[in-house]
């Protein structure tokens, strides 16, 4: 070996090595709620207003996948278009003046919203409770609610007469369970399992209409499928409908104490990526595991030891 | 090494943007399947990949082109493609005269290494290699990543070597998107090298022969340290043999399972005069213990850092109390030291993380503040305003070159210490599977549906010739001891190769079959390696 290198530490560079610079995206100057903003070419109509700190609602968006305009929760009007945008993946053009709240837009959100909460139980889905509260939404107006999100009756069966997506959880394996009752279609689980994250696609999007529903191939168990249970899915869904078992059993056991349980980052014991794990701990056992999306190592996702493999913490003798 | 200091080179970021990527000797869309995103976002952003391994495995799958090569044979393989892209007139001149040494003996060493040549040594096609040899050499940015298809041979330091020399000839290495970057297997192996867990280094790659370094570590320790380097795990285990080593300290490891030759393994640690072994379980190895200290689980139940493949320093901190009597291993440390005579005060994770940073300069900068601010930094990280480097060795690239020069080092061909033979007709190599881990100590507590327990993989064609169907029960015997393990029938495997984990050591004892020939360098032993022989087993014994 060579022993200079050997012996001594090499000297560092002379400047702190980066990436490469890439050329600036020219910006782009827009209105948005009577103010002026800037935003680089190729920003969203949302990227631009979460720069400017105007909130917008979204509920099939994430910053990790590519947007699917699905739930149209997060529309916004701009001025001399004929129809409402999804800001989420509208680009933000010259000169565009954009209302994120106005009559037409409010009543758009509330309608997505009320028709959602018709037909899904959304007892599990926090976040789209305030913006229920939000935007008015009143799902009764179409028929008698499921679990309207804003109470807590959300095995209540429904009226006869009214449509839902109401069907028994499905618990075929001992990691997670899928319960299709709380499913908006937001796509968000197919493409985490798909090209935006995990490459695996042991789900896709099957049937039509009200008969539109997330499903494996031929819709199989779990376990006959192509899933590898990293939990990419749960860690997306808004609406609980993919819960890992764990957590769905406590729940089923009315033992499930979000308020009682600490929330502490760590690094995943097993392979050397170094993903973070975020655990959360109720009564001294670990509950569930997830992880950052804004974590530059995983984005949000990890595999099936880091998001499973706890267990041997918990077990005692 | 050749660099002076161990580690990959390039940050998961830089995969994403790079443009050719060799994937040797690593499965990692099971073994590192969070990296694998990074990876597949490169694909998708029109990245070409090779996958160069005797398995065409689920991340071969994913690759432009599968090079399954025969096992053992990465040397011919790296000094083929390196001998066509001389060849071919391929080579960074202006790096390699400006950067390197020793250019001309590497380019002598690797003559004989025709694609014909290699062709018939490695089994991968002539038009293969130099397909893989021109599109790396002619990508503007490359990666080169492996695992422990590389090091798990008694040849394994030639190995990486051989790879290095590829990036060298090339001047993929010291660039953004462009590296050399061993994927590490377990959560804090980088951080164990780099805090000195190896036999010739103080922490922070400062090794322990030169005098300077060794006195700066007693002046603040306040004890003098041998002057020469230790023994690697291996080199343990043969002064085991000759009786030059009577007492163990273990921590976190179940060596009697996850050791090769576990006959031996478990006969050496059995005779020893003193044993004393810290863990979070009584594993087959604590069995044979004196002492056993019950250990907090690392991850979940102490405070305190590892280092990732990226070299990022990351927090561990304590997220339950542990159970009973277990203690962090900091706390053991400080009584076991203590009782030795020396108070070392209360133990404070973050204490020792702040005197191991007054020490090694390349950690300097990473106060537990900082890490937690961005959640880690790569070293080396020299001050508190210092970011980290995304990637290594950019001096080489200075003009004039900042330090020494990178040496090539030309490597040989040598056979797997376990020859095959008509007596031992079959390649046996060893590997993980995604949802298990090592011996599965932390594992098998977790319901993983997949799992599927130990099996003898074979290829279809094995199979039909033995007359063996899935589920049948196979006799697998090598030149150190037999087990008995159910056999599975899997496409990704060529005749004459099969596989089996060591995952399920309450079922199969794999380890007993596999050779501890050992790189006397790098201390790791040949599990890639083993020359078997398969018979089905009679129905009788099947049922026993």
């Amino acid at each position: 070996m060579n022993d200079a290198i050997w012996f001594r530490l090499p000297p560092a560079p002379s400047s702190v090595p980066h990436r490469p610079p890439t050329a600036e995206a020219p910006s782009v100057s827009a209105t948005i709620d009577g103010r002026a903003v800037e935003a680089p070419a190729g920003a969203t109509i949302l990227d631009a207003c979460r720069d400017a700190g105007i909130d917008v609602p979204t509920l099939c968006y994430l910053e990790t996948l590519t947007p699917v305009n699905a739930c149209r929760v997060c529309v916004v009007e701009v001025e001399g278009a004929r129809v409402l945008a999804p800001a989420c993946s509208r680009k933000l053009e010259p000169g565009m003046v954009i209302r994120t709240r106005s009559p037409r837009v409010d009543l758009s959100r509330k309608l997505v919203l009320e028709l959602l909460a018709s037909s899904v139980d959304l007892s599990t889905a926090p976040t789209l409770v305030p913006m229920m509260r939000e935007y008015q939404a009143d799902p009764g107006r179409f028929a008698k609610a499921v679990g309207s999100g804003l109470s807590s009756a959300s095995s209540a069966a429904p009226s006869v007469s009214v449509a839902s997506v109401l069907q028994p959880a499905k618990v075929d394996n001992d990691l997670y369970m899928r319960d299709y009752s709380k499913c908006v279609l937001c796509y968000k689980c197919v493409e985490a399992c798909g090209t935006d994250a995990q490459h695996t696609f042991a789900i896709a999007a099957a049937g039509r209409g009200f008969d539109a529903h997330i499903s494996t191939e031929f819709d199989v168990v779990l376990p006959e499928s192509a899933c590898v249970y990293c939990g990419n899915c749960i860690a997306v869904c808004p609406t609980g409908a993919l819960m890992a078992k764990h957590e769905y059993d406590l729940r089923q056991a009315g033992e499930w104490k979000p308020e009682a349980q600490s929330v502490t980052d760590t690094t995943c014991p097993y392979c050397g990526v170094g993903c973070t794990l975020t655990v959360h701990v109720q009564d001294q056992r670990i509950v569930k595991v997830t992880s950052p999306l804004e974590s530059e190592v995983t984005h949000g996702n990890l595999c099936v030891k880091g998001r499973f493999g706890f267990e041997y913490v918990n077990k005692t003798g | 090494m050749v660099f002076g200091m161990g580690g990959g080179t390039s940050s998961y970021q830089e995969i994403e943007e790079t443009d050719c990527i060799l994937l040797w000797g690593s499965n990692a869309r099971e073994t590192h399947p969070i990296f694998f995103h990074h990876l597949l976002k490169g694909l998708k952003r029109g990245a070409r990949m090779f996958a160069i391994d005797p398995r065409r495995t689920s991340s071969a799958e994913w690759a432009d082109v599968w090079a399954g090569l025969d096992v053992g044979t990465d040397i011919p393989l790296a000094n083929a493609v390196g001998r066509e892209i001389i060849a071919a007139g391929l080579v960074n001149h202006d790096f390699v005269t400006h950067a390197t040494e020793g250019f001309d003996a590497y380019r002598a060493s690797v003559e004989p290494w025709t694609l014909e040549r290699a062709a018939s040594v490695t089994g991968v096609p002539a038009a293969v290699i130099r397909q893989m040899a021109h599109e790396y050499a002619t990508a503007k940015r490359a990666m080169l990543c492996w695992t422990l298809g590389i090091t798990e041979h008694h040849h394994a330091v030639d190995n990486v070597l051989a790879l290095i020399n590829l990036a060298l000839l090339t001047g993929h290495v010291g660039r953004w998107g462009s590296g050399i970057n061993p994927l590490r297997g377990q959560n804090n192996v980088q951080g164990g090298g780099d805090m000195g867990a190896l036999p010739d280094r103080l922490p922070g790659f400062q090794h322990v022969e030169n005098d300077e370094v060794r006195q700066k570590f007693e002046r603040v320790w306040g004890a003098t340290i041998p002057p020469k380097r230790g023994w690697h795990l291996s080199g343990m285990f043969d002064a085991m043999e000759r009786g030059e080593l009577r007492a163990v300290y273990v921590i976190g490891e179940n060596p009697i399972q996850s050791e090769a030759d576990q006959h031996r393994a478990a006969r050496l640690m059995g005779g020893l005069d003193f044993l004393i072994v810290q863990d979070l379980f009584i594993t087959d190895t604590a069995e044979l213990a004196d002492v056993v200290f019950p250990a907090a689980a690392g991850a979940f139940e102490s405070d305190g850092t590892v280092t990732s493949s990226e070299r990022r320093v990351q927090r561990c901190r304590r997220t339950i109390d542990p159970p009973g009597e277990a203690r962090e291993d900091l706390a053991i440390i400080f009584d076991l030291a203590r009782a030795l005579g020396h108070d070392w005060g209360q133990p404070d994770a973050e204490a020792v993380w702040n005197e191991l940073r007054s020490l090694s300069p390349v950690h300097a900068g990473m106060s537990y503040a900082r890490l937690d601010e961005h959640r880690g930094l790569r070293w080396p990280c020299y001050d508190e305003s210092h970011p980290g480097e995304a990637f290594l060795h950019a001096r080489l690239w200075e003009r004039p070159i900042k330090g020494p020069r990178a040496p090539f080092h030309p490597v040989d061909h040598t056979e797997p210490a376990d020859a095959l033979s008509d007596e031992y007709p079959i390649r046996l190599t060893t590997g993980r599977r995604l949802a298990e881990y090592n011996t599965g100590v932390q594992t098998g507590a977790y319901a993983s549906p997949t799992r599927r327990g130990e099996t003898l993989d074979l290829s279809p064609e094995d199979a039909k010739h033995y007359g063996i169907d899935a589920g049948d029960l196979v006799r697998v015997v090598s030149r150190r001891g037999e087990v008995m393990a159910p056999a599975f029938i899997d496409p990704a495997l060529r005749p004459g190769l099969a596989f089996m984990t060591f995952h399920f050591p309450e079922q199969v004892q794999t380890n007993q079959l596999t050779i501890d020939a050992t790189d006397p360098r790098s201390g790791t032993a040949e599990f890639k390696a083993t020359a078997i022989r398969i018979e089905k087993a009679p129905a009788a014994a099947a049922t026993t």
